[in-house]
């Protein structure tokens, strides 16, 4: 076994938890101040009302809503790229797993606060809870407001624990490689792990069973988050595509986030010789494709409106192809489409800098289809009487701004305490233990046929019962 | 003497230590293969991998699933409302909320049973060794009955043996 690279790989991927440079500090502040910007800004907004934001009739639904889609989306990058990987044992997926999952947590804890501050009132949020009020009334289950708590509840659990759990034998490591409080630290969250075979064997049937069920979970959460939309009869929201081109959005700006945060920490952590060209170039691939077929449900979506004719359709139609929202909606279409296919199409451009240029336009890009979604189609409802303007004001600005900073902030932080790479994955997927599994098979395989009659199919454990 | 254990940086020397474990007359259930990373591919991290856990949580998700139908069905009509013209228990919209329940049911049975079959939460005090988490692989015996029989067995090429 090679016991430098072994030594090698934990030292890299530990050091950022010991040694901590003075860019750490200078994001936390900055960052830091930003939040604490949102939260005054909120605070507020509590104190003199949610008037304080730009939404009033008939724009009830506008940037706190579009902020809840976005951050939903963003957090498919994680728990759903992390299982697809894990269950067709994509051997490329190990640096990049947990870079993702940690994205898949935060992001659905700053997203779901966005219902919450969008309440106004937050302190009655419990009414949503199902549990039988002093009233003996339920929530009412038939609203996709109801259906999120539970969607959205249900990815977060089993996503921090699909994140927590193989972080369990990494904890054990810094455990042993640590003194005073980082030992109790660490020790703790180590929950006692030894590494025996049997706690080997357990943990990977574990994740393999997380992995199945954490896929339809995380499927069903988009769509559910797009019922909130399709659920309801106004123009280009009442629509049966709506489900998968949530969920394809979502993937989409997903893996642009997390281009975007493996790019940062191999800079900022000196990942170099874990995060690869190589990992970049097939997440551009993924991205490639699902900018393809982004590209494809909306042309769907809007070829289905232009053909139909519906006029209350068709004001939102052109709001947004040719009207007030025009702008925005070419820089999303440029974002989405055009500049990914250029960049990523491209072997050559399909570099690291490109693929990060590329993410920061789909990131773009997906937030504006969010806003393009929800705001045209509540400005222009069926009745031309009804129609309305939407401007953002400061507080939902600055409330917005200091959920991106407290994405930075959290990851930052996350990046501190946790080593950032599986370094027990890693270490199964050195080259050397590659090597050593293909002669340790050989050897299981020799065996078996020396000792058993052909045709026989016990597996290789047989031998030890 | 509370344990005696052998240290490796090669898992095929370690799968050699218990094999010479087994020949000293040791049984399986004695030997403990402590490592900082699964061996899926040699005899020995196969020890212990027969699990009930998937039939647990696919229990556990089928009982997440009767019982979330019964609560939705029993809580609409102890308050029958009629929303939109749909049925008091509509079961379009029930489906929505069960197979959330279903899977959260299942995911938290795997996470229980992982916990309880591995033994974790523990507070130590078990054979254990932290150079393992320097990537050496421990073969040993806990409480061994006579460890001068059991140390040639573990002092073979490579390997260094200590006792506690």
């Amino acid at each position: 076994m090679n016991r430098t690279l072994d030594k090698r790989l934990a030292d890299d991927l530990v050091r950022p938890l010991f040694h901590t440079s003075v860019w750490f500090y200078a994001i936390v502040v900055a960052a830091g101040t930003v939040v604490a910007c949102g939260a005054g800004a909120w605070g507020y907004q509590l104190w003199y009302g949610i008037g304080l934001s730009g939404k009033r009739w008939p724009t009830f639904w506008a940037l706190y809503l579009t902020n809840f889609v976005f951050w939903i989306g963003i957090s498919h990058a994680g728990t759903l790229i992390s299982a697809i990987l894990r269950l067709v044992n994509a051997g490329w997926r190990r640096p990049v797993t947990r870079c993702a999952e940690v994205i898949t947590v935060f992001a659905l804890m700053i997203g779901a606060m966005f219902p919450i501050i969008h309440l106004g009132r937050p302190w009655l949020a419990f009414w949503l809870f199902p549990y039988p009020s002093s009233r003996e009334i339920w929530p009412n289950f038939r609203s996709p407001l109801a259906w999120d708590f539970f969607a959205i509840n249900t990815y977060l659990t089993g996503s921090v624990l699909f994140l927590f759990l193989p972080m369990i034998p990494d904890f054990a490591l810094v455990r042993d490689r640590s003194t005073g409080w980082r030992r109790t630290l660490y020790g703790t969250l180590a929950f006692g792990w030894r590494g025996t075979t049997k706690q080997w064997n357990r943990l990977e049937t574990a994740m393999q069973i997380m992995a199945v069920a954490i896929l339809p979970v995380a499927v069903s959460v988009h769509t559910i988050v797009s019922f909130d939309f399709s659920m309801a009869n106004v123009p280009m929201w009442h629509s049966t595509i709506f489900g998968p081109y949530f969920v394809a959005g979502a993937i989409f700006s997903g893996i642009a986030g997390l281009i975007l945060a493996m790019a940062a920490l191999r800079k900022a952590l000196h990942l170099e010789r874990y995060l690869l060209p190589l990992h970049f170039d097939n997440l551009g691939k993924l991205l490639l494709l699902m900018c393809i077929l982004w590209g494809y449900f909306v042309f769907n979506e809007r070829l289905t409106t232009w053909y139909g004719n519906e006029p209350s359709e068709m004001a939102v139609f052109w709001a947004t192809q040719r009207g007030d929202y025009a702008p925005l909606y070419w820089t999303m279409v440029i974002g989405n489409f055009v500049m990914p296919l250029l960049i990523l199409a491209n072997p050559k451009t399909r570099t690291i800098l490109g693929t990060v240029i590329a993410s920061f336009g789909v990131v773009i890009g997906m937030w504006l289809e969010r806003f393009l979604i929800v705001v045209p189609s509540l400005t222009h409802k069926q009745l031309p009487y009804s129609w309305g303007t939407y401007w953002p004001t400061p507080v939902e600005l600055f409330i917005m701004a200091a959920t991106f900073a407290g994405m930075i902030l959290l990851y930052t932080l996350f990046a501190k305490f946790v080593p950032i790479i599986s370094i027990w994955e890693m270490r199964a997927g050195l080259p050397s233990r590659m090597d050593q599994a293909v002669l340790a098979e050989e050897r299981l395989q020799s065996t078996r046929l020396d000792s058993e009659p052909l045709g026989s199919t016990a597996g290789p454990e047989g031998a030890s019962r | 003497m509370r344990a005696i254990y052998g240290l490796y940086n090669d898992p095929h020397v370690a799968q050699q230590a218990v094999d010479n474990l087994r020949a000293a007359g040791v049984a399986d259930a004695e030997i403990t293969v402590i490592s900082s990373e699964p061996f899926d591919h040699f005899e020995f991290g196969h020890r212990d991998a027969k699990t009930a856990m998937p039939w647990i949580a696919a229990a556990a998700g089928a009982a997440g699933l009767v019982l979330t139908y019964y609560l939705l069905g029993a809580s609409q009509r102890s308050w029958p409302l009629v929303t939109s013209g749909m049925p008091i228990a509509p079961n379009w919209t029930n489906l929505i909320i069960i197979f959330e329940m279903t899977m959260l049911s299942a995911i938290i049975a795997t996470v229980i049973t992982l916990l309880v079959t591995a033994g974790i939460p523990s507070r130590g005090g078990r054979m254990y060794d932290p150079e393992v988490s320097d990537g050496y692989i421990l073969v040993g015996v806990e409480n061994p009955a006579d460890a001068s029989k059991l140390e040639p067995a573990l002092a073979i090429d490579g390997g260094r043996v200590k006792k506690t």
